[in-house]
C-alpha cells in the first residue's frame, strides 16, 4: 500500500489487514504507556483544507501514539478561490520533509491529483474529499462492526476475519456523503449487504451500479430487513440550498425527521443486537434522536476512539517497514 | 500576385479519388492534369516567380478546413493564446478558416472588438479569422449586442455566440433569432440550462456518481436544444447548435431536421473519441463543456454525423494555461485544445471505422462549416478556377500527440500519448503555403504588430 486514497483501492486481505492491525494498536492503548515507538524521526503533515477538527485531532492523535512528528498545516479557505495553489502548498510540504501527508479537501479527488502529481514523495492519506471518499472513516466504521458483531462480539477481536452476512443500512443524505461512498465499497468488499436509504433528492443519478439496495422508506428497512447496523448520515444544511426557493433536497428538516430520522420508535423496530452508528457531528433532533443516540445501542463514542487506532493502523502500515532510503533510494 | 511562388502539387488525390496535378498560382487553382499545367506554366515563364514542386503520392487534398468554433483568447487571455499562435495551429491542423468565439475580454461584443479580431488575423497571415459576435452584451444574458453593426462592420460577422454562456431567457433567445434574419445571420447556442448545471463538474451517471463530482446532466443539453429548435420553426430563423454531446441531443436534431426546421449541429473531436471513463484520475486535462458524456453518447454521436444528423465537426479549442489545469480538478478550467487533431480524430473515429469517406470529410470540416458562416471561398471544390484554399493530409502516417511539439500555446490537449492517425503535409491559404512538409511557415510580409507574435 503506498497510499490510501479509496476503498475502492482495498481488496478483502489488505482491508482485514488494517482492521486486523487496527486491534493490535487498540490493544496498546488500554496500557499506561500509549506511545510507541515505531515512527520515530518521521514526519506526518496533516494538511487540511476543510475544517474538520475531529478528523484532524485523531489523526493528530494516532501519529503521535507512534512517536511521529506531527505538522498541523491549517490551509482553510478555498482553493477555488486564488489562494496558494495545491500544488504550492505540497511543494512546500516536500520541501519540508513530509513522510505522509493527510490531506482533508473540499475538492473531490485532491488527494488523487497530490498522489499522482509527483509534487509529494511521502504516503497520501486522504482524510476527506469532497462528497468523494472518507477511507479512513469506512475502516473504523468497519471495525467497530466487526468488533461488535463478529465473533465473541467484543469479548476479543476476531483476527482475520470479514464481515461476511452483515447486513448494514445507511440513511441520509447519500449524494454529498463521502462516508457513505467509502463504505458502501469496503463493507461490501468485507462482504456484508449494504442498504442506503434515502429521499430520491439525496441519491446520486447513477446508483444503480454500487453493489448495494436502496429504498426511500426507512421503516420496512429496519422492520423487514433487519440490519445488523444502521449508520445515520449527517445531514449537511449547507448543502441543502436551505432559504433558496428551489433547489433544497427537501421541503423542511420536520418532514426529513419524519421521514428518515432514528428515534425510539424506529430504534424499537431493529433486532436486539443492531447498532446504531453515526459519523459524527450529530444534528440531534434532525437525522438522529437524543434517544437513539444516548441509547446503549449506540456506538457512537467507541466509533471515535477506535477511529485513532485505525488511523495509527493505517499510518503504520504506510510508513513502518520501509525506510526513507527503500522509498527514495537516497542513503 | 506576379513574383509569389508558384505550386504544382503532384499526385494529389482530391477527396480521396484518383490522382491527379494541380497548380496553384495567383490564389487560385489555375490548372489541373500535367499538360495544362505545363502549358500554364510555359505561357507564364516570363514571369519569373518561383514554382515549387509538392510530390503529392499518396496524399489526400482536401478544401482548407473551417472551424466554426474555436477560441483564440485574444484580447485578454494572451498567456493561453494568441491570435497568431492560434491561427498558426489552425493552419497546421489543415484549416484555412477559423471562427473565433466571443467570449473574450473584452468580449467581442462590438464592431470594434470583432474588427481588432479580424485585423490581428488578417496580419497574421495563417488562416482567415472570422470573429464570432457575442449575442448579448458581455454574455450577460440579458441585452441584445449591437448585432447589426458587428454585421456590417469590417469583420463582417454572421454568426453569433454567447459561447461559454447559455442564451437561457427564452425571450432574449426568440429576439436574437429573429433579429440575424436581417443579415442572413446565425444565432449558436452553447445548450446548457443553467440551474440545470450550478457547480457541475462533470457528466451525470455512473462515473460522477462514484467520483463525487457535481453532474451535468444530459437533460440541461436536450431540454434547450428542444426549445430553441421550436423556436427557430415558431419565427422560421436558422439556428445552430454548438458543441451537441448526449444521445438524446442526436435524437432531438433528427427530429428537428425531419420537421423541416432550418436547423444545424456540431459535434467535436472529443465528444467522437473520448468518454467519461477519463475522469476516474482526476486529471483536468479531461474536465470540459459541455463534459465527455458515456460511450452510448459516443456511439450515437458517431451515428448523427454519418447520417448527417449532425452536419458538422467543430474543434471548440479551448487553451488554457497549465496553472489552469496543473491543480484539483474544481479548481480547474473548462477545456481543450483541439485544432491540431481534429482532422486525425475524425479519420479514426469516422474514415477508418468505414462510416465516412474523404468527401464527407470534407463535407463535415470544410463545405457545411462553411455554408452555416456564410464563408464563401472556403469549403469550394478542388476544380480550376477556385481559391487555392486547401489541405494535403498523408492518411497513412500516424503520429504521437505531443502537445509541447503543437503550434497552439497551451498543451492542455487530451490526446497526449496518443498515437493518432493522418499528419497535415502541407495547406495553402489563397495559393500561400502555410505549412510544407508539416512545418508552419511565417507570411513573408506578415504585417504583424506585437500582439500577432507567435512564440
Amino acid at each position: 500500500m503506498r497510499h490510501l486514497l479509496s476503498t475502492g483501492d482495498l481488496d478483502r486481505d489488505a482491508a482485514v489487514l488494517i482492521l486486523d492491525t487496527a486491534a493490535q494498536m487498540a490493544a496498546t492503548q488500554s496500557r499506561e504507556i500509549k506511545k510507541l515507538p515505531t515512527l520515530r524521526g518521521r514526519t506526518v503533515v496533516n494538511l487540511f483544507f476543510e475544517d474538520s477538527t475531529r478528523t484532524r485531532i485523531s489523526f493528530e492523535t494516532a501519529a503521535k501514539r507512534l512517536s511521529a512528528d506531527v505538522i498541523n498545516f491549517s490551509a482553510k479557505g478555498s482553493s477555488v478561490s486564488k489562494g496558494e495553489s495545491l500544488k504550492d502548498t505540497a511543494l512546500t510540504l516536500q520541501a519540508m520533509g513530509a513522510d505522509a501527508v493527510v490531506i482533508r479537501h473540499q475538492a473531490s479527488g485532491a488527494p488523487h491529483v497530490l498522489a499522482r502529481s509527483g509534487w509529494v514523495d511521502g504516503a497520501v492519506v486522504n482524510a476527506g474529499d469532497g462528497t468523494h471518499q472518507h477511507p479512513t472513516q469506512a475502516l473504523l466504521d468497519a471495525y467497530t462492526i466487526r468488533r461488535h458483531l463478529v465473533g465473541g462480539a467484543g469479548a476479543s477481536d476476531p483476527a482475520g476475519r470479514d464481515l461476511d452476512g452483515l447486513h448494514v443500512a445507511i440513511v441520509g443524505d447519500v449524494l454529498h456523503s463521502r462516508v457513505a461512498r467509502s463504505n458502501v465499497q469496503l463493507l461490501t468488499t468485507l462482504g456484508a449487504r449494504v442498504t442506503l436509504v434515502a429521499p430520491p433528492t439525496l441519491v446520486p443519478v447513477g446508483v444503480q451500479q454500487w453493489p448495494c439496495d436502496v429504498s426511500y422508506h426507512l421503516d420496512p428497512v429496519l422492520a423487514d430487513g433487519a440490519p445488523d447496523a444502521v449508520m445515520m448520515l449527517r445531514v449537511q444544511r449547507e448543502r441543502m440550498g436551505a432559504g433558496t426557493s428551489a433547489g433544497g433536497f427537501f421541503p423542511t428538516p420536520l418532514e426529513y425527521t419524519r421521514n428518515y430520522g432514528l428515534d425510539q420508535r424506529r430504534l424499537d423496530l431493529l433486532p436486539d443486537h443492531a447498532v446504531v452508528m453515526h459519523p459524527g457531528p450529530m444534528n440531534r433532533g434532525l437525522e438522529i434522536s437524543a434517544d437513539a443516540a444516548d441509547s446503549p445501542r449506540a456506538v457512537i463514542v467507541e466509533q471515535v476512539a477506535n477511529g485513532v487506532a485505525v488511523r495509527m493502523a493505517v499510518l503504520y502500515l504506510l510508513l513502518a517497514g520501509e525506510t526513507h532510503e527503500e522509498r527514495t533510494g537516497i542513503a | 500576385m506576379s513574383g509569389s511562388t508558384r505550386y504544382v502539387l503532384r499526385g494529389v488525390a482530391p477527396l480521396g479519388g484518383d490522382p491527379v496535378d494541380l497548380l496553384l498560382a495567383d490564389g487560385v487553382i489555375a490548372a489541373a492534369g500535367r499538360g495544362d499545367i505545363q502549358a500554364a506554366l510555359d505561357r507564364d515563364a516570363a514571369a519569373g516567380s518561383p514554382v515549387v514542386e509538392v510530390d503529392g503520392a499518396g496524399l489526400v487534398a482536401l478544401p482548407g478546413l473551417v472551424d466554426l468554433h474555436t477560441h483564440l483568447r485574444e484580447p485578454g487571455r494572451e498567456d493561453a493564446e494568441t491570435v497568431g499562435s492560434g491561427t498558426r495551429a489552425a493552419a497546421l491542423g489543415g484549416f484555412t478558416a477559423v471562427h473565433a468565439m466571443a467570449n473574450t475580454s473584452p468580449v467581442a461584443d462590438t464592431a470594434g472588438v470583432v474588427e481588432q479580431v479580424w485585423r490581428l488575423g488578417r496580419d497574421a497571415g495563417w488562416v482567415d479569422v472570422h470573429p464570432v459576435g457575442a449575442v448579448s452584451i458581455g454574455l450577460d444574458g440579458e441585452h441584445l449586442a449591437e448585432l447589426g453593426a458587428m454585421a456590417a462592420s469590417a469583420a463582417r460577422v454572421r454568426v453569433f455566440s454567447d459561447d461559454g454562456r447559455c442564451v437561457h431567457d427564452p425571450v432574449l433567445m426568440r429576439r436574437a433569432l429573429e433579429y440575424v434574419k436581417a443579415f442572413d445571420g446565425v444565432v449558436a447556442q452553447h445548450a446548457q440550462e443553467p440551474r440545470l448545471t450550478v457547480g457541475a463538474q462533470m457528466h451525470e451517471g455512473v462515473v460522477s456518481a462514484e467520483l463525487g463530482l457535481t453532474g451535468w446532466p444530459a437533460v440541461a443539453e436536450e431540454a434547450i436544444i428542444a426549445r430553441d429548435v421550436l423556436l427557430a420553426e415558431h419565427v422560421g430563423s436558422r439556428l445552430h447548435v454548438c458543441h451537441l454531446s448526449t444521445a438524446g441531443s442526436v435524437e432531438l436534431i433528427r427530429w428537428a431536421k425531419s420537421r423541416g426546421i432550418d436547423v444545424t449541429a456540431e459535434v467535436t473531436p472529443h465528444h467522437l473519441l473520448l468518454t467519461d471513463e477519463l475522469a476516474r484520475d482526476y486529471d483536468p486535462v479531461y474536465k470540459v463543456n459541455p463534459p465527455l458524456r458515456t460511450q452510448a453518447d459516443v456511439d450515437a454521436v458517431r451515428d448523427g454525423l454519418a447520417d448527417g444528423t449532425i452536419d458538422i465537426v467543430a474543434t471548440d479549442h479551448a487553451p488554457h494555461t497549465r496553472e489552469d489545469k496543473d491543480c484539483e480538478w474544481a479548481a480547474a478550467a473548462m477545456g481543450m485544445t483541439g485544432l491540431e487533431t481534429a482532422l486525425s480524430v475524425v479519420q479514426e473515429t469516422m474514415v477508418e471505422t468505414g462510416r465516412m469517406t474523404w468527401a464527407d470529410v470534407a463535407r463535415v470540416l470544410s463545405e457545411a462549416p462553411a455554408r452555416i458562416g456564410r464563408v464563401t471561398d472556403h469549403g469550394r471544390p478542388l476544380t480550376v478556377g477556385e481559391p487555392a484554399n486547401l489541405t494535403l493530409v498523408d492518411p497513412a502516417a500516424r503520429t504521437t500527440v505531443v502537445p509541447e511539439r503543437q503550434g497552439t500555446a497551451s498543451v492542455n490537449s487530451p490526446f497526449r500519448g496518443r498515437e493518432l492517425p493522418g499528419r497535415v503535409v502541407a495547406t495553402f491559404l489563397r495559393g500561400r503555403a502555410t505549412v510544407l512538409d508539416g512545418h508552419a511557415v511565417p507570411a513573408p510580409s506578415a504585417t504583424a504588430p506585437a500582439s500577432g507574435e507567435v512564440r
